[in-house]
């Protein structure tokens, strides 16, 4: 991970380190974090020759991180308010494994005052800047205080303390539309809204306010003018306690979906080094007006005339600090803990030289056609290379299942190259060849985004995947991919039925005596319905028809998880992974797609769920009647409580319904088939389902 | 290794002259096919309309996709009702072969609802009879794809009915045998039909389509005068729900046909089966598509049978066993995908010497339990003061024992002449061979037209100068031309074959396939544990 280059200008720093009186030796550190940045924390970790301790949620019991430290403690349930989010625990945890340090990676506590000053009084080394550093930025309207007193520029805007609607809705009105409200101690795009026009202000108030509560345990917000086709551009600072503060550069992350940063690249494609002087010396005084020691990140918006204006400042690593490592040299995480040890670092403004170019995609377990809902389940397929100019900071395995409790980020690629274009194609490449399987990810979507002209040229701005989703449709599924797939299942279900009997000779194969068989298939490919047909043409040729267009198939290089499919003169590189009978996965270079065999997954039980006639399954007594009228079920949810042969059965809910009439009554015999119970359709699980 | 050494020119004009003959012979076998594909076929729209799946597609959905399918008795029925060539639809109304289920080898059958909706008639139960016979010889599962208006009153005939229950006999029998059978209710079954689902082990039945009722609601209004609704009487839903003779509802004929294949998967049937079929071996040195040149379409005119092996065994690679006694007789060891067979072929009528070497060739491959491949195009045994005297007789019942009572396999085709007792030595239908299959150029029967004629002809010849008359030789004449007519119209392979008198006319080109398979069928038979029982299987 950590290249030759990076390890010589580690060695330079190290030989310029003064170690001063300031210096708190600690040798062993707890990553209070999970995912993919535990995991590249302990790798710094252990790099160094300390002692890494994780903790995990039970939710995580499978996670990388928990095997990849040399201690995991676990701190709770799933849900991080009382696992990752709990200073109680990871305080516990931390005396529990006798770690001297704890590295509260990002979001979580990274950004948490209370818990910096709580390690403080539990003796144990924060890595990361000061509590006061902390609240000074965490709260957005004290931190563009702050700036405006550094003689940094910050985005019109309010940050007042009055929070009522009607003097909301008045600086709106005076900063002018559209406008963006934004959680004062937010981050990472929750709490967030975009108004486009006053009318909307109240609603998007009331959902900022409960979106801002949730997720950050306060409920103020501030105005911000929104800046339409600007740059997000940010510069990262390292301090250490002396004081000496340099920056390390910019990075661009423009490309947002949700006001959440999905690519990531350094340097700024269209930064001039004067504009990226004076944005690094703005970005370098903020930090000196906060006393900051450590590394941080100073958010710009930059306006296309060239103007920059102060967002916010993170204190701590961002996710996406691996594109500056790959253009300096430098490992951040080494920087915090040598920092935190109270190391001077010696690191000199002019003697840091960008290298290249760096971008970074977050490969994200979302669905992007469906506005990117997050997507969980079981990961059975997970397979990324990594290689000399391109890094993965992964946090899944396979067999790893994904629960609703975390974010989305399952890795991040990230590749150098010597111009951004060799950036850029590595990390295409890099992609092309990722395969994961098991539930939805943006993998085709960020190759979508990366191929995208706009984005080659280097002229995304912070509109670009919103125009980008209004241009294209997403993971709509064609012909020739309903093809492929009808083709290459023909040739897995005859290899299984090769593999289920004695064998049959090859010059057997696809041989009829009578009537060419033609094989028919009932595929639904990402809630698209197809019924293609294949006959084939030989060995490794097919041809499907698919709504009457025949489409030639060549399926070569067959095996258990990949081929080659050949359409027309296209010769397209597939990966598969049939989970069970039923449902296939594939993957080609720029396309995931889910195939739902139908026809094979239906059962006669879905008779009584389609008349929603709920009858008595054996004769007996009913005791008692849970439900009445009116009320709504879920699935599994005992609707009355029979007693037959002196057991006591609970007659279920069949599906999520409305009850619509009882049939029966406590005390009554009823014999097999006695209606008992009529259930109608939920309406708003209807709804649900027709989205 | 003994590679044959061919003489065939394949750039030869007689080479040409037969291999067009050849192909044409095959395309007409296609086309007098293709009548009940294409019959079938107009009545797609009203399956469409039903949401139901034609009978092929119905065949198409239950099959292990690229695995391969053995057509049996395509051509029944042809020239039977309709004895005009032009338009006579082979078939008999359904359609049925081996083929694989979840990788299992099934015998299936589909009844052709689209050909008089499935009516049965004297050459139905014929073919669906010897299908089962198969069955239960070759130890394969038996799938029925049942949808059929049962038998058409109007062409009552008493014989069909009383063999009819030749039928369900077979039924029981399988399930004795502990074979399973499967019925799919994808319409009627009604009447006798309705035993069909009654005496299978599994039955699969559409909801909203399948119906069995012992007398459907005309009948039933006929005989009690009770009015009675055909899904109460004997629908899908009622048998899953009320009746019990239903096992497994489906929605539509697609996942019945799912469920089947589930059956047949769940069953696990090849965990029985302790044979893996060689998976090593050559195709033959010389081309199998060169058959289509290599037999003259008159069976009058000799080839060597040696050529025809030499493009069907393993590597082109055989030995002759004793190649210089009774040498028109032709007696071959050789491997056939893998599977060592003894092989025996004509080059002529059989002699006493080839009829004792034939009878000791059978024992030896007994003995050595390897399958023999019976080739025929053999105008007979030998006639003539000379081989009566030789012992033809005597020779030949014992060439006709041999091929009677070995104890392995036995594959016979008809691949030119396969006339008299010949056809006994030589395996024919009366002697059980596991499979029999005809080239579309072959002809059989007990001897030829013209030398029937002739016989006749002499005897009239002898009668009149016993009686002293005058022959009318224009009387003569004519009396020849019917007999030519008598015996030549009843010899094509295409007229036998509609008769059930094998098991399928095939494209020479396919020899080798249609052996491969019928062999590893034949492997698979041996090698299958059967776990019988004494009453089958009974819906209880």
């Amino acid at each position: 991970m950590i290249s030759s280059r990076m390890r010589s200008v580690l060695r330079d720093c190290k030989r310029a380190t003064l170690i001063t009186d300031m210096t708190r030796k600690f040798d062993s550190v707890l990553v209070a974090n999970r995912g993919e940045i535990a995991c590249r924390i302990i790798r710094s970790v252990r790099a160094m020759g300390m002692r890494s301790i994780a903790v995990y949620s039970e939710a995580d019991a499978g996670a990388p991180h928990v095997t990849l430290a040399d201690r995991s403690v676990c701190i709770g349930a799933g849900p991080p308010s009382e696992s990752y989010l709990s200073i109680a625990r990871v305080l516990e945890s931390a005396r529990h494994s006798s770690a001297d340090a704890i590295h509260p990676g990002y979001g979580f506590l990274a950004e948490n005052a209370a818990f910096a000053t709580a390690c403080e009084d539990a003796d144990i080394v924060f890595i990361g800047p000061s509590p006061h550093a902390i609240s000074a930025m965490g709260n957005k309207a004290e931190a563009k205080r702050l700036m405006r007193d550094a003689d940094v520029a910050c985005v019109p805007g309010y940050d007042g303390a009055d929070q009522s609607d009607a003097i909301m809705a008045a600086r709106a009105a005076e900063i002018g539309f559209p406008i963006m409200i934004k959680a004062a101690a937010g981050g990472g795009g929750r709490g967030m809204r975009l108004v486009e026009q006053s009318d909307e202000m109240s609603g998007a108030l009331r959902i900022a306010r409960s979106e801002a509560i949730n997720a950050f345990g306060s409920n103020e917000l501030i105005l911000e003018k929104a800046i339409r086709g600007a740059r997000h551009v940010e510069i990262q600072i390292v301090a250490d306690n002396a004081g000496h503060t340099v920056h390390l550069g910019e990075r661009d992350c423009s490309v947002q979906r949700r006001h959440q940063k999905l690519i990531e690249e350094a340097p700024c494609p269209v930064l001039t080094t004067d504009l990226r002087e004076q944005m690094g010396a703005a970005a370098v005084r903020a930090a000196r007006a906060i006393g900051y020691s450590g590394v941080g990140t100073v958010e710009f918006l930059l306006d296309q005339d060239g103007s920059f204006y102060f967002l916010e400042m993170n204190t701590r690593l961002q996710v996406e600090h691996p594109v500056t490592e790959m253009v300096t040299g430098l490992d951040l995480v080494e920087l915090q803990i040598r920092v935190a040890r109270g190391e001077a670092l010696g690191l000199k403004q002019r003697e840091i030289a960008l290298d290249g170019h760096a971008i970074e995609a977050r490969l994200c377990t979302e669905d992007p056609s469906r506005d990117f809902m997050p997507a969980t389940g079981t990961i059975t397929r997970w397979h990324i290379d990594e290689s000399d100019n391109v890094r993965i900071d992964s946090g899944i395995r396979e067999g790893q299942t994904i629960t609703p409790f975390y974010d989305a980020l399952a890795a991040k690629v990230i590749a150098h190259g010597e111009t951004r274009d060799a950036a850029r194609r590595r990390l295409v490449r890099a992609l092309r060849d990722t395969t994961i399987f098991g539930l939805r990810s943006n993998r085709a979507f960020l190759i979508q985004c990366l191929e995208n002209p706009h984005f080659a040229s280097g002229k995304a701005t912070t509109a670009f995947v919103d125009d980008l989703l209004r241009e294209t449709r997403l993971d709509t599924p064609s012909q020739p991919l309903a093809a492929i797939a009808a083709a290459l299942l023909f040739r897995l279900d005859f290899e299984l039925a090769c593999a289920r009997g004695p064998g049959v000779a090859t010059n057997l194969r696809n041989w009829s005596s009578g009537i060419p068989l033609t094989s028919h298939y009932s595929l639904e490919i990402d809630a698209v319905k197809y019924s293609p047909t294949v006959s084939p043409l030989g060995p490794d040729r097919s041809l499907v028809v698919v709504d009457g267009n025949p489409i030639e198939i060549g399926i070569e290089s067959l095996d258990t998880e990949s081929a080659v499919a050949y359409v027309a003169d296209l010769r397209i590189r597939l990966r598969f992974q049939q989970s069970d009978q039923h449902e296939l996965w594939l993957a080609l270079p720029d396309h995931d797609c889910r195939i739902v065999r139908l026809h094979q997954n239906r059962s006669d039980s879905d008779d009584a769920i389609a008349s929603g006639l709920v009858r008595a399954p054996m004769h007996g007594v009913v005791q008692e009647v849970v439900v009445a009228a009116g009320d709504t079920v879920a699935p599994g949810q005992p609707l009355l409580v029979l007693e037959a042969m002196k057991m006591q059965q609970q007659i279920l809910a069949p599906v999520a319904a409305i009850v619509m009439e009882i049939h029966t009554r406590p005390g009554q015999q009823v014999v097999s088939g006695d209606l008992l119970i009529t259930l109608g359709e939920n309406a708003a699980e209807g709804g649900e389902e027709t989205r | 290794m003994t590679i044959f050494n061919s003489r065939l020119d394949t750039n030869s004009d007689a080479f040409a002259t037969n291999r067009a003959d050849m192909i044409a012979l095959v395309d007409q076998l296609h086309s007098i096919k293709g009548r009940a594909d294409a019959l079938s076929d107009k009545r797609r729209a009203r399956f469409e309309e039903r949401g139901q799946l034609t009978p092929r597609e119905r065949l198409a959905h239950l099959l292990d996709p690229g695995m391969p399918f053995l057509e049996l008795f395509g051509l029944a029925g042809f020239l039977v009702e309709d004895r005009d060539p032009a338009t006579s639809v082979p078939g008999a109304s359904c359609i049925t072969g081996i083929g694989f289920v979840s990788g299992v080898r099934c015998m299936i059958l589909v009844d052709d609802s689209g050909i008089n909706a499935g009516a049965a008639t004297q050459m139905t139960l014929e073919k669906v009879v010897a299908a089962m016979d198969i069955a239960l010889n070759m130890k394969l599962p038996f799938l029925h794809l049942v949808e059929s208006a049962g038998a058409n009153l109007i062409d009552y005939r008493v014989e069909t009915w009383a063999h009819g229950g030749g039928l369900f006999y077979r039924l029981a029998r399988l399930s004795a045998a502990g074979i399973p059978t499967l019925t799919v209710l994808h319409g009627p079954s009604t009447a006798g039909g309705a035993y069909m689902p009654g005496m299978s082990d599994y039955v699969v039945a559409v909801k909203g389509r399948g119906r069995a009722a012992l007398a459907g609601a005309a009948l039933l209004h006929a005989a009690t005068g009770e009015v009675a609704d055909e899904e109460e009487l004997g629908g899908a839903a009622m048998h899953a729900s009320v009746s019990g003779l239903v096992e497994y509802l489906a929605d539509d004929d697609a996942h019945a046909l799912h469920l089947a294949r589930e059956i047949m998967h769940r069953l696990q049937w090849n965990a029985r089966c302790r044979t893996r079929h060689p998976q090593e071996f050559a195709e033959p040195v010389y081309s199998p598509d060169e058959l289509a040149g290599l037999v003259p379409a008159d069976h009058s005119q000799p080839y060597d049978v040696g050529e025809l092996i030499a493009r069907v065994v393993d590597g082109s690679d055989f030995e002759t066993f004793k190649p210089r006694y009774g040498a028109a007789t032709v007696c071959a060891t050789a491997a056939l995908r893998g599977y060592s067979c003894g092989i025996i072929g004509n080059n002529g009528p059989i002699d006493p010497n080839g009829a004792t070497k034939a009878a000791q060739f059978l024992q030896l491959c007994d003995q050595a339990d390897h399958p023999v491949i019976f080739l025929n195009n053999t105008t007979g045994y030998m006639v003539g003061t000379q081989y009566e005297q030789a012992g033809m007789i005597k020779h030949g019942s014992k060439m006709i024992q041999a091929a009677s009572n070995v104890r392995v396999p036995r594959i016979t085709l008809y691949v030119g002449a396969s006339f008299g007792a010949g056809n006994y030595g030589m395996c024919g239908l009366g002697y059980r061979p596991d499979f029999l299959f005809t080239w579309p150029n072959a002809k059989t029967g007990v001897m030829g037209g013209k030398q029937a004629a002739a016989t006749m002809s002499h005897v009239a010849r002898v009668a009149a100068k016993r009686r002293g008359i005058e022959i009318d030789e224009a009387r003569l004449h004519a009396q020849e031309q019917r007999v030519i007519d008598l015996f030549d119209s009843q010899s094509g392979a295409f007229y036998t074959s509609g008769r059930i008198l094998d098991q399928g006319v095939i494209d020479p080109r396919d020899t080798r396939k249609v052996l491969s398979f019928t062999l590893e069928c034949c492997a698979e038979a041996r090698q299958r544990d059967l776990k019988p029982n004494a009453f089958g299987i009974a819906r209880l």
